[in-house]
């Protein structure tokens, strides 16, 4: 008895076990509504199914899950232009590749070129994220809202408010599937990104460093670490990893529109981080938490597709799923929890003694 | 005191307005500054000399204001540049143009500036359709005709335009459907049960609404649809919306995308999924809007229809100028033609279009 319930305690307390748990429970409510949703054929040589789709359609918001987490573990604060970022990221490469026209069917300038543009552009505008924040010290959601509504603007600026078609086979490579592998090309991208923040984080000491100066700012600084650096490269990361989701957003659909490209990614990645089960105060953090938390988010609103909910109806559903994953995960509630068993535990004990 | 502050306040509104209206660059009949506002006489003695000679000179011409929403898209450069290209002095009309930037406080600064000049006629494309009684109700006062284009107004006075100008998009849908009907009969298909699914516009907006409903109207029997969500008329919604339904129904002969965006999206997806689409293919792809990508898709052999939605109002709108101007009256609700292109003709047509 008392072995079970310690590997119980010992399951539910591992860290990772809420996130997961939110997922299992959206993908089992799918196979109730969907039968189909496990179903995975090939078609074209590319591997196909409802599963697939949410593994596709998330790696944008885990490559942001991914900056965020960084962000809100060293600053606590979030970064809220990504999407916006990405948008520009975007607008960027296109604009190099199409020469400025406005629909062209062959690159006016080497792809690498629009690549490297484009992260390049990511990079500039988190690191000016990061200045604002680190150096200047001003709020973190104010100094990215600077972006946030900028971004865009100066996408557009650039585009001349118009979309760009790049209608190039090898440009659709990187948002669908390169011929030959059996997964599109974004999944690849996605992990990609993962492991090497993973990586980075685990092998150097940079995770420990992020986390000091998440705990307590002060004191990071009083035991010898650059915590005005560390909070400049997590936001400069970030801009890096909106670059990259920008170039998938753009390849996708093989043109950039500035108005709709990554729009309201940024909550989905700030929700991504809760989920994962992260403090949004910043300290301690999990990087796995918050891709599982992405994958979650992507599960959800596929389940939502499947089930034939109007697009503009998504919204309210994912809040509500939201609201509850969140809840559960705090720790008031879990006080309050514990508080009611032990209340009902007493009063039982209470009557058996009378 | 307070009356006081509210008199500078209005004077210097005056000033402000008659300023952006000569700032313009055009041609004033006469000089509008006689109004009761002192300061603001100051300001325009300059420019009042000019545009009165200027005025003699001009002759008879018809003085049109035109204040357009912006230039956020091709249909709306086009939609511009039709009435750039009407309103010229050898079709006896001077244009004065204003691009409000998407906001509507820029439009009615626009209109009233419209009216001080005493132009003939104004055009607008309003930005939003409330909150446009009191500027529309001092048009009228000074006894200017006001036209719409492309969008509606909501006033309480429907006496305070003259007409309303742009596409049907009832028509469109029902146009739609009718080509549908067409091309099942000439592929001997006609008895066919036929699938339908629809990816359907930003919910609301008019053409979604319109579009819906004339292609419902004129659903045949033999046709059923399978299901309509939207994809807000962008190409990765309608992209993420096909993706999903060609998973849940594996038999769809017909998608109706209500815009051409949405339709590059549908028609990437059921690329992905293993089947073909366009007139050499599984599912057929019916569009509406007619921009010029849609011409290349279709040459492409992708996508098998668009129904314009017709920019060019310029023409349209100096019809009903000549109308009034011989006295007579037009209706509320004015349609431009709009054609349906097929594929097979896309290959002749894509070169004239100007959008």
């Amino acid at each position: 008895m008392s072995s079970s319930k310690s590997l119980i305690k010992k399951v539910t307390g591992f860290r990772l076990f809420l996130p997961l748990a939110c997922l299992f429970l959206v993908l089992i409510i799918n196979v109730i509504k969907t039968p189909t949703f496990f179903n995975i054929t090939i078609q074209n040589g590319v591997l196909y199914g409802y599963i697939i789709d949410v593994i596709n359609r998330g790696s944008e918001l885990v490559i942001f899950a991914v900056g965020m987490t960084l962000v809100v573990a060293a600053s606590g604060g979030t970064d809220i232009s990504v999407g916006a970022v990405s948008a520009l990221a975007g607008a960027v490469c296109c604009f190099v590749l199409s020469g400025g026209e406005q629909s062209t069917d062959f690159y006016h300038a080497p792809y690498i070129l629009g690549v490297v543009a484009a992260i390049l552009i990511g990079a500039i505008c988190g690191a000016w994220n990061g200045f604002l924040v680190a150096k200047l010290k001003i709020q973190p959601m104010v100094a990215t809202l600077i972006l946030f509504t900028a971004g865009r603007g100066i996408a557009q600026l650039l585009t001349d408010g118009q979309m760009i078609y790049l209608r190039v086979d090898h440009f659709k490579m990187l948002g669908a599937s390169i011929p030959g592998v059996p997964l599109p090309t974004p999944v690849f991208v996605a992990i990609i990104v993962v492991i090497l923040t993973y990586f980075l984080l685990k092998k150097t000491a940079l995770g420990l460093y992020i986390e000091t100066v998440g705990c307590n700012s002060k004191a990071a600084r009083l035991v010898g670490l650059n915590s005005t650096a560390i909070k400049f490269l997590t936001y400069t990361f970030c801009g890096f990893c909106s670059g990259i989701a920008g170039l998938i957003i753009t390849s996708r659909v093989y043109s950039i529109d500035a108005n709709n490209a990554g729009l309201n990614l940024e909550l989905d990645a700030i929700l991504a981080v809760a989920l994962g089960g992260n403090s949004l105060g910043g300290g301690k953090f999990s990087l796995l938490g918050s891709v599982i938390g992405a994958y979650t988010i992507q599960a959800l609103t596929t389940t939502l597709y499947a089930m034939s909910i109007s697009a503009d109806q998504i919204p309210v559903y994912k809040a509500i799923v939201v609201v509850i994953i969140v809840t559960l995960q705090s720790p008031e509630f879990t006080k309050m929890r514990t508080a009611l068993a032990a209340k009902i535990a007493s009063g039982k004990t209470a009557k058996e003694a009378a | 005191m307070k009356r006081k502050v509210l008199s500078v306040l209005l004077s210097a509104a005056m000033a402000a307005t008659l300023m952006t209206g000569c700032g313009q660059a055009t041609s004033e009949p006469a000089p509008a500054a006689t109004e009761e506002a002192a300061p603001a006489e100051e300001a325009a003695p300059a420019e009042e000399a000019a545009p009165a000679e200027e005025a003699a000179a001009e002759g008879d011409l018809i003085v049109v204001g035109y204040a357009q929403v912006g230039a956020e898209s091709d249909w709306r450069t086009a939609n511009t540049e039709s009435f750039k290209t009407e309103f010229v002095e050898a079709n006896g009309y001077k244009l004065i143009f204003d691009d409000a930037q998407q906001k509507q406080e820029n439009q009615i600064k626009a209109i009233r500036s419209f009216i001080q000049q005493e132009v003939d006629y104004i055009v607008l494309a309003p930005v939003v359709e409330t909150g446009w009684d009191t500027v529309l109700q001092e048009a009228k006062e000074a006894g200017i005709p006001v036209i719409l284009s492309d969008r509606m107004v909501d006033v309480a006075d429907d006496s305070l335009y003259e007409c309303w100008v742009g596409g049907n998009f009832v028509k469109e849908g029902e146009d739609a459907a009718g080509w549908l009907s067409e091309y099942l009969t000439t592929q001997g298909r006609a008895d066919e049960a036929i699938n339908i699914v629809t990816l359907q516009g930003t919910i609301g907006a008019s053409a979604q609404v319109g579009r819906t409903e004339g292609f419902a109207s004129k659903m045949a029997d033999t046709w059923t649809m399978l299901d309509m969500q939207t994809g807000e008329f962008t190409q990765s919604k309608g992209q993420e919306v096909m993706e999903s339904f060609l998973k849940q129904y594996p038999d769809i002969d017909v998608v109706v995308a209500e815009n051409d965006n949405m339709a590059f999206g549908a028609i990437d997806a059921i690329k992905a999924a293993g089947k073909t689409c366009g007139p050499e293919g599984d599912v057929i792809v019916i569009s509406f809007d007619a921009v010029k990508a849609a011409f290349e898709s279709m040459i492409a052999g992708d996508m098998n229809v668009t129904v314009e939605c017709n920019p060019l109002h310029g023409p349209r709108v100096s019809e009903i100028i000549q109308t009034l101007e011989g006295g007579g009256t037009v209706d509320k609700v004015m349609y431009v033609d709009e054609g349906v292109f097929p594929a097979e003709t896309a290959a002749d047509i894509i070169g004239e279009r100007a959008y």
